[in-house]
């Protein structure tokens, strides 16, 4: 982005702050007044919601407050964290969560690979893929959980008779639950995880493609030595948004299985404390954990992207 | 590339393949909801006769026809305000230079990573003090503040493409800013904003958590939490194939939009997220 909008001229580079401070026309004040004019509302809209609840969240996080019982309110300071963080149940919890995140994310990303070169290289069927891969894509949550649910369901679904598994109950165990919450969750976002791709996969020229195997590159080595390398930057971007997506699953949890046979994840957890049992206090620390866990993930991904692309940088040197 | 016919079959069979995976848990749900009786439970993928009732039952029901205005109402307001808002942001952040625009796009980006029940546990709270509690309004504050970090993000891609020395021409031929932005670059960015609508619009359409958390009645219960407190006609007959039937009806508008503008929306999303 530049200034080229404002018909100041180029100003050079080096130029200090109280300088340019000076040197602001009448035209980059107007430009800067437009431009809060515009952005203003959405900043507003965007933080007015968002800005109080968090530092809410975070105050309520320091009392023992149930909303049933106003009167008890009590400061107990750090006490709800570490009745959280000392319990074994948040523990597990949080254990189940990062299972799904890793168990979807990875499979998610197998399989967008293999729908992104499927939507890159076939030449007939486009129109037909683009929209059969954006039904899962916009299709809502909630429903494709009681799809998967009902499929499964040992009363109403049609998988135990197409794998022949008779009454097996797939909500009885928690690791056949886990496993259809799994499958829901792939279903749903792997296309969007193959849109991300395959925006990567479009901007690796063909002759690189072509030079690889006119050298008698392998298939399996065009995609290994070629096409990943140089789509490292769409993949860590998909990787990102879905890691980020899959660690505060809750709808699908909330239908398939409510957190039953120990499959309640941590974005779960937080609802039932605040809303089922009203602890406001607790239910707010496991909300403001579960966010810094978030932007926990987030920061190591950006870290390994930067390392990541400054060594690519240093390779190329 | 020249491509054999081999490894045209090869890609087409992927294809089939892949369309086979994305509508086949659509066709089950689809099925199940025009079974009736015996049928529900015949464990087989289609019904042995094809019948509307869990339609009629659906329709009949207060419950989900008011959760079905109340979302068609919110979700169009939303969208619209959002969409708007995000229009005039996006411009801003790819055409003019303020100070603060990078606090604008890191509020965003912080927003899309923050969790969303961590933000409507302690709004359950705070719509309780001032009354916005199961109200629609106090649905579509969250909705607007949610939608509109994607939004931005991909409207400032688009605008970004924009050949923007057209608005300098209009400049120069003695329009202010104002002026340009609205009689050049609206028509140029009309796409992109259409883009952006249908993304937030499948956004707000899904949102479960604030539906469950902020709302306690039908007043402004939207369809997927309403799916969720389905009850059958009796408190013993399981609301199994109704609740198909509702899911069948809220996706509709889904297949509608993805049919007529599957090129717009992967054009968005691909955008908005790798070059945003």
């Amino acid at each position: 982005m530049s200034t080229t909008t404002s018909a100041a001229p180029p100003r050079p580079p080096k130029e200090t702050r109280a300088a340019r401070r000076i040197r602001l026309t009448d035209r980059t004040r107007k430009e800067r007044n437009l431009g809060w004019m515009l952005a203003g509302p959405a900043f507003i809209a965007m933080v007015a919601v968002t800005g109080y609840p968090i530092l809410n969240a975070i105050w309520l996080s320091l009392f023992d407050f149930r909303l049933t019982d106003p009167s008890g309110r009590e400061f107990v300071f750090l006490g709800n964290y570490l009745t959280i963080l000392t319990d074994g149940l948040f523990w597990q919890q949080f254990g189940i969560t990062s299972l799904i995140t890793i168990v979807t994310v990875s499979v998610e990303l197998v399989l967008g690979f293999a729908l992104a070169m499927v939507m890159h290289r076939a030449l007939y069927l486009r129109t037909a893929l683009r929209t059969a891969i954006l039904i899962p894509y916009g299709i809502i949550t909630v429903v494709s959980s009681y799809a998967w649910a009902y499929a499964f369901s040992n009363t109403y679904g049609f998988v135990n008779g197409v794998f022949g598994l008779g009454e097996y109950d797939w909500f009885g165990g928690t690791w056949s639950a886990l496993f259809t919450v799994c499958v829901a969750e792939i279903w749903k976002t792997t296309p969007f995880m193959s849109l991300l791709l395959l925006a990567g996969l479009a901007q690796i020229p063909d002759d690189y493609l072509e030079a690889a195997k006119v050298d008698g590159a392998t298939a399996w080595q065009r995609v290994k030595r070629v096409i990943l390398p140089n789509m490292k930057a769409a993949i860590m971007v998909a990787l990102l948004f879905r890691t980020l997506d899959a660690f505060r699953i809750f709808d699908s949890i909330f239908i398939m299985t409510a957190g039953a046979q120990n499959t309640e994840t941590l974005s779960f957890l937080a609802y039932r404390q605040t809303i089922s049992r009203v602890m406001v206090g607790l239910g707010s620390a496991v909300s403001v954990i579960l966010a810094v866990l978030v932007v926990l993930i987030a920061v190591m991904f950006v870290k390994v992207f930067k390392t990541d692309l400054s060594q690519q940088r240093g390779d190329k040197k | 590339m020249k491509v054999s016919r081999r490894t045209q079959a090869f890609w087409i069979a992927g294809a089939i393949l892949i369309i086979a995976y994305a509508i086949i848990p659509v066709l089950w749900i689809i099925s199940l909801s025009f079974k009736e009786g015996d049928d529900i439970t015949n464990k087989s993928f289609l019904p042995s006769t094809w019948s509307w009732e869990n339609y009629k039952t659906v329709f009949a029901s207060d419950l989900f026809t008011t959760a079905l205005r109340n979302s068609v109402g919110m979700s169009l307001i939303a969208t619209t305000i959002s969409v708007i808002l995000a229009t005039l942001a996006a411009y801003a952040i790819s055409r003019l230079d303020f100070p603060g625009k990078r606090l604008v796009l890191g509020v965003a980006l912080a927003i899309t990573v923050f969790p969303v029940i961590a933000i409507a546990t302690p709004l359950f709270d705070l719509w309780r003090n001032i009354g916005l509690y199961d109200t629609w309004l106090g649905l579509i504050i969250p909705y607007l503040s949610y939608s509109l970090p994607l939004s931005v993000y991909v409207l400032a891609a688009f605008f970004r493409e924009i050949p923007w020395e057209m608005e300098q021409a209009a400049q120069v031929d003695g329009a202010t800013a104002w002026q340009a932005f609205r009689r050049v670059i609206v028509p140029l960015a009309t796409p992109g904003v259409f883009t952006a609508a249908i993304l937030t619009f499948f956004a707000v359409w899904n949102d479960f958590v604030f539906g469950i958390t902020l709302t306690s009645s039908e007043a402004a219960r939207p369809v997927p939490a309403a799916l969720a407190f389905f009850q059958g006609a009796s408190q013993f007959s399981q609301p199994t194939a109704p609740i198909a039937a509702a899911a069948v009806v809220v996706t509709i508008p889904v297949v509608i939009l993805v049919l007529l503008f599957q090129r717009k929306i992967v054009a968005g999303l691909t955008n908005g997220a790798v070059k945003g």
